[in-house]
């Protein structure tokens, strides 16, 4: 019985999602269009690659509310450089680069530390937020070259250069945690850090290698977020690290680490995306929407408690 | 497995309820919205199989923030407008956040609505969403905000120049044609600040007998306009009456001026805040001038439908400001 758990943990979301997308597919028929699919899911793209990066972080049993500033603070630093007239890939480089570092500072502290990662990363929220408002001096950063533009409005034989890069970053993401030695570590972790630590694995590096991977996730979803938007908002981001959460724990990932798939989280945040077209396909008011997030939100965390029951 | 059916079966009840919710709140707006049961499965038909007896155009109306009382104003007067006309009228509301406000109006475009009405959260962030409309040959009309690009076939907002020159009608005629003035400037560079100051100094400068003695910037700050008088009161010896760009540097310069002990100085803001116009009746403040976002959004409906009809319309249409006095 037991080895049949996962079975259900990776067919539940994926149930939950289809069973949503036909349920708004009846109430509204212009739902399932190509059109709207592909509009729907280059939407999802900026919360989704996020969401990615927070798998790593709470499948070692952390968290990461730092990834929305530290998209703010790569967009508004990218857009700088580009306003510069500073080379495009030397820009976009700069700002993986610098989402790196700021996901190894949260890394750095949270292992080296021994911090609790929700108090550092909320104190590294403030931090680029801060700096962001700081760059920007709250204004946002405009004038950015056409060529830029194309990576959030670009297509590639049709299908959304968004999408497309997603599709290639979830890949990558996808080996390294199921193909290699660092992603069996990765689980090793959250399941029981003691024990990880004693069967000889280095938990320190793990954990800031995926404070990492948060970072340049963010960074690459600031990038994405900074051309489809023509400009850099220094308010950009704002609670897209509860989006990027929900995203994670809506794809049946733990909150308390070592269980979870990168595929449920990309189901996760599918059925938040879904749930933001379609509440706005079927015109339902602002304010009921968000009532709709928090409620599928609460379902997804009395999940997560079924399965620390178990 | 049988959680998770019932989080699914969870999820459909909010959903529906939701929707219901929304449609229910609709008909409260909306009267006239016989289509509007959207929950139906049949409703996408209903909207093609009306077109003989009343074609109902659709309009989207992407709104920067509903968490603001001018713009809930302006929802209401676009709803009013929407409603006499017999037009839906879908409102998203994107909270303020750009991000969210093109994935809104990607959505609207997906709805097929007959036309875009769009205040946007920021000019150039927005201006990926208007291409995509552009593409979808849906026509665009922007509101209060304008785009920094795509096809826009009217921008409607409130006449900035002519309200400055409403506040210097104002003072002129209290101080009998003959003073020394104040200016307390926004933001440089931006739009607000430089059409207020435009209709102001025309006023003014056709008046040999009044004269702008001191003119600094404040950036619409209350803080900033506070110290910034601070200082021109330390310099001017006589002054008769103050124009700020913004109700925020107003009320910041009566404070200044009133700390000083300096009396029968006339200070006129803009925007009529509720704080401004408090000070209004409270007598302390002189005037302020007001927007109409409620005849900002019906104008914008109006126009819409104007629009939908094949007329040409002129490619800014200014709103009238009011000046609100004692």
């Amino acid at each position: 019985m037991t080895w049949k758990w996962p079975s259900f943990q990776r067919t539940g979301p994926l149930l939950g999602l289809l069973l949503i997308a036909v349920i708004l597919t009846i109430l509204e028929p212009k739902f399932l269009t190509v059109s709207n699919l592909f509009n729907l899911i280059r939407q999802v793209s900026i919360n989704a690659i996020i969401a990615f990066g927070m798998t790593f972080v709470i499948l070692t049993g952390g968290i990461d509310l730092s990834v929305g500033s530290i998209l703010a603070f790569v967009g508004a630093i990218v857009a700088g450089l580009l306003a510069a007239d500073v080379n495009l890939f030397v820009a976009i480089i700069i700002g993986l680069v610098l989402g790196a570092l700021s996901g190894l500072l949260n890394g750095i502290l949270v292992a080296k530390g021994r911090l609790a990662p929700f108090i550092v990363t909320l104190a590294t929220m403030t931090i680029f937020r801060g700096l962001t408002l700081a760059y920007t001096e709250g204004r946002p950063i405009t004038g950015l070259p056409a060529h830029f533009r194309l990576i959030g409005t670009g297509e590639i034989a049709g299908v959304p250069l968004p999408i497309v890069l997603t599709a290639f970053f979830f890949l990558l993401l996808y080996l390294v945690l199921n193909h290699t030695i660092f992603g069996r570590r990765v689980y090793a972790i959250g399941g029981n850090e003691e024990a990880a630590r004693l069967s000889g694995i280095n938990t320190d590096r793990i954990k800031m290698l995926v404070y990492m991977i948060s970072g340049v996730s963010a960074a690459i979803s600031a990038i994405i977020l900074t051309a489809r938007l023509n400009s850099a908002q220094p308010t950009a981001g704002l609670t897209f690290e509860l989006d990027a959460i929900a995203a994670v724990v809506l794809g049946g990932t733990s909150l308390s680490g070592g269980y979870g798939t990168l595929g449920g989280t990309l189901v996760g945040a599918l059925m938040i995306g879904v749930l933001n077209n379609g509440l706005n396909m079927l015109n339902v008011p602002s304010f009921y929407q968000q009532v709709v997030k928090g409620l599928v939100i609460l379902i997804a965390v009395l999940l997560d408690r079924r399965k620390s029951n178990k | 497995m049988k959680r998770w059916v019932v989080a699914v079966l969870a999820v459909v009840l909010v959903l529906g309820l939701a929707a219901c919710g929304g449609n229910q709140s609709q008909g409260r707006n909306n009267a006239n919205d016989h289509t509007g049961a959207s929950n139906s499965p049949a409703s996408s038909e209903d909207n093609q199989s009306t077109v003989g007896q009343n074609e109902e155009k659709v309009l989207g109306f992407s709104i920067s923030t509903l968490n603001n009382p001018f713009f809930v104003d302006l929802r209401d007067g676009a709803q009013k407008a929407a409603d006499k006309l017999e037009y839906k009228l879908v409102v998203l509301d994107a909270q303020d956040d750009s991000a969210k406000q093109v994935g809104d109006v990607e959505d609207l475009i997906q709805q097929k609505v007959d036309l875009l009405i769009i205040n946007p959260t920021d000019s150039a962030a927005i201006v990926t969403a208007i291409e995509a409309a552009n593409q979808a040959n849906i026509p665009v009309i922007t509101v209060d905000r304008g785009a920094d690009g795509g096809e826009v076939i009217t921008h409607i907002a409130s006449d900035n120049v002519a309200g400055g020159k409403m506040a210097a009608e104002y003072i002129k005629e209290k101080l009998n044609g003959k003073g020394k003035l104040v200016e307390l400037e926004g933001i440089p560079g931006t739009s607000a600040a430089r059409d207020r100051g435009a209709g102001f100094n025309e006023v003014i400068k056709a008046d040999p007998e009044l004269t702008v003695v001191a003119k600094q910037p404040a950036d619409f700050d209350r803080a900033k306009g506070m110290s910034v008088m601070e200082n021109i009161l330390q310099a001017q010896s006589e002054i008769d009456a103050v124009f700020a760009h913004n109700d925020e540097m107003a009320l910041g310069a009566l404070e200044a001026i009133e700390a000083a002990g300096r009396k029968g100085i006339i200070v006129v803001g803009f925007d009529a805040t509720p704080d401004a116009v408090q000070a209004v009746e409270e007598g302390r403040l002189a005037a302020t001038v007001a927007q109409q976002p409620v005849l900002m959004g019906e104008m914008a409906v109006e126009y819409a439908a104007t629009i939908l009809k094949g007329e040409k319309v002129e490619s800014y249409i200014p709103v009238e400001l009011k000046l609100v006095t004692q």
